[in-house]
């Protein structure tokens, strides 16, 4: 019996048929047969309860004919049982499974973001204008804890931890080869080096084609060490441990044996066509001294030349977490917010763990401030920052730089339709199928990507010319240029922000 | 001289180019009105294989077999190189719809003359081709090569 006995399609596609002009686009671009040609009418016809509302359709579409609804169908209103949570139960009793998702958490959770308001300078102290002046947005992330040294000829030593120079405070976040396709790695790696700043593999190893972006490469080493070895260690500028992430902290992966093609094998040194699984933890990382141990190892495999940044989700001890990790030898801390995206996690874990990571990167910053430690890290945050606002309230809130993924992914075309899970991408992000694959020309992705983060930096010195500031270093950490607003007397205790009008 | 080329690795065969092509060429200017309940006849043609897609349209060759073939001077080169036809001369003997190797000389809709693609030059686009405008993946690029 099919689950679809119960349920009501969420969305409706709705077609102007006044406006049809039968080309017939929608049907040859959707991956899941939403769209067909009826012989004997003539007429294009849709069964909208395969559709994902990718709007891949819609977009194509040259005359407009073509939208998708909210289905108006709706069950008894129930403010407790909503229609949502009962079409997950009988999807459940249909099939007997833990239900999965893809991209970050949607639940309507407060954003922080949008509580907090940025200060601007008027009469006693003077604004900059950044075409006129100049505006550093370069930043550096490693330990800033060198020391002043000399040699015998009483000449400076470089004692400073290697460094990785950001030309604007952002990076793409870990999205592996597997979960992503090769276009869309590949587009990130030519936007990353074009724009001086750094993308990620996650954990799904580095394809031999992209070692020659290994300068603008953060490798990651995840708990399956999925395509680890020397010469990948070599190949990136830093490495990143990953120990949690924000969209399902505390589990591990499963990438479906269907996504493993030859390709997406070799590259992970996994058998072709079988479920491969990241186990929930490091089996070798029980503590912050097992932690410390693999940190070594990395930096003794690369010979003390790369940063190692360990990646956490975050959770309630962050604060405490992280002031381990920043004892650890890690050079630069990851967090990931419980907005955090991915290509597939369990609901009930992306809906329901983890904390916010407005939060947790105060906690985190005050925290390792108090202990006299936050020179030990960088701090890069992660899990849903949407903008160039969001961006400049993180570094004010004490971060060093940010990590995008679903920002990215949206400038690649993804329309967050969130079935990154089902492997079907419609716009060739999250697939291995090659049809589907081709979608996305990097040509066309890198310079979109190469857009939106110029557009970001012209937005970050426009305000930070605002509030007088002029470079990333003065932001940074400097909570007196935030307000809250409709905040609780402990949640402003927590971000370390007066209430506006204070 | 700018030509259109397709680049094979990018072309996703949704045939945008046809209809784009077609609207550009039908004289109207709203597409629905233009194309709907209408078979249409484009200069762009897309070919598909096994998972190959590939949009055809004239060359523009140097040596462009069609104008040497053609009986009646109705197929030329203008000033930019672009291998035009003149409506009002071709008999529609259809000699260059044979001869063109990439089959992209057809006839023209009402059957009575041959039809092929002049670079938006002869249509309300002015010489910006209109599939080149809607090819989603820029698949379909107007360059000197």
């Amino acid at each position: 019996m099919s689950d679809m006995l119960f349920m009501y399609p969420e969305y409706e596609v709705v077609r102007d048929s006044d406006r049809c002009i039968g080309c017939r686009v929608c049907e040859r671009q959707c991956a899941n047969e939403v769209h067909y040609h009826d012989e004997e009418t003539g007429k294009m016809l849709a069964d909208s309860t395969k559709c994902v509302n990718c709007h891949r359709c819609v977009c194509l579409c040259p005359t407009h004919a073509l939208k998708i609804k909210k289905s108006e169908d709706t069950y008894k209103l129930n403010a407790n049982w909503d229609g949502q949570t009962i079409n997950e139960v009988y999807r459940q009793a249909g099939s007997g499974g833990v239900l999965l998702s893809s991209m970050g958490n949607p639940k309507p959770y407060p954003v922080y973001w949008d509580k907090l308001l940025v200060n601007a300078s008027q009469v006693t102290n003077p604004s900059i204008d950044p075409l006129r002046e100049p505006m550093e947005t370069a930043v550096f992330l490693g330990k800033k804890t060198a020391k002043v040294e000399r040699d015998e000829n009483g000449k400076l030593k470089d004692t400073m931890s290697p460094q990785l120079k950001l030309s604007m405070p952002v990076m793409f976040s870990a999205m592996s080869y597997g979960s992503i396709s090769y276009n869309a790695h590949e587009s990130l790696a030519r936007a990353a080096e074009e724009l001086g700043i750094f993308y990620n593999t996650g954990e799904g190893g580095l394809h031999k084609d992209f070692y020659r972006y290994g300068k603008n490469t953060i490798v990651q080493v995840a708990s399956g060490r999925f395509g680890v070895f020397k010469d990948y260690l070599e190949a990136a500028a830093a490495i990143e441990i990953k120990m949690g992430q924000g969209a399902k902290p505390g589990i591990g992966g499963h990438l479906p044996g269907a996504k493993i093609t030859d390709a997406v094998s070799n590259t992970r040194m996994i058998p072709k066509g079988v479920d491969v699984i990241s186990p929930a933890p490091h089996h070798d990382i029980y503590s912050i001294e097992d932690l410390r141990q693999l940190i070594y190892s990395l930096k003794e495999a690369t010979a003390y030349k790369k940063p190692v940044i360990v990646k956490i989700a975050a959770v309630h001890n962050v604060a405490a977490i992280a002031s381990g990790i920043a004892r650890s030898g890690a050079d630069v801390i990851a967090i990931d917010g419980y907005r955090g995206g991915t290509g597939a996690a369990p609901t009930r874990i992306r809906d329901n763990v983890g904390i916010p990571i407005e939060l947790a990167l105060a906690a985190v910053d005050q925290r390792l401030r108090e202990e006299g430690i936050r020179d030990n890290v960088s701090v890069v945050v992660a899990g849903s920052v949407r903008s160039s606002a969001d961006l400049l309230k993180a570094i004010a809130l004490g971060a060093d730089a940010c990590y995008i993924g679903t920002a990215a992914l949206l400038a690649l075309g993804c329309h967050l339709c969130r079935s990154c899970h089902t492997g079907k991408c419609n716009w060739g992000i999250a697939t291995q199928v090659p049809e589907l694959v081709k979608r996305l020309n990097p040509e066309v992705g890198y310079k979109r990507l190469v857009n939106l983060m110029h557009a970001w930096n012209h937005e970050l010195q426009e305000m930070m010319g605002g509030m007088g500031i002029n470079s990333i270093e003065a932001l940074r950490g400097n909570r007196l240029m935030l307000r809250g607003l409709g905040m609780t007397e402990k949640e402003l205790e927590i971000l370390g922000v007066r209430h506006a009008g204070e | 001289m700018k030509r259109i080329y397709v680049n094979e690795e990018w072309c996703l065969g949704c045939r945008l180019c046809e209809y784009e092509c077609a609207y550009a060429n039908s004289g109207i200017s709203d597409m629905v009105k233009a194309l709907k309940g209408k078979t249409i006849h484009p200069r762009i043609r897309v070919e598909d294989g096994d998972g190959v897609h590939f949009a055809v349209n004239c060359r523009h060759c140097t040596e462009a077999i069609c104008v040497k073939s053609c009986i009646a001077g109705a197929l030329s080169r203008d000033g930019n190189g672009t291998v035009v036809i003149d409506r009002e001369k071709c008999v529609g003997c259809f000699t260059c719809v044979t001869v063109c190797p990439f089959g992209a000389i057809m006839p023209a809709a009402d059957g009575k003359a041959a039809q092929k693609c002049a670079l938006c030059t002869d249509n309300v686009k002015n010489g910006v081709p209109n599939c080149v405008t809607y090819c989603p993946n820029r698949a379909i690029v107007f360059e000197e090569r």
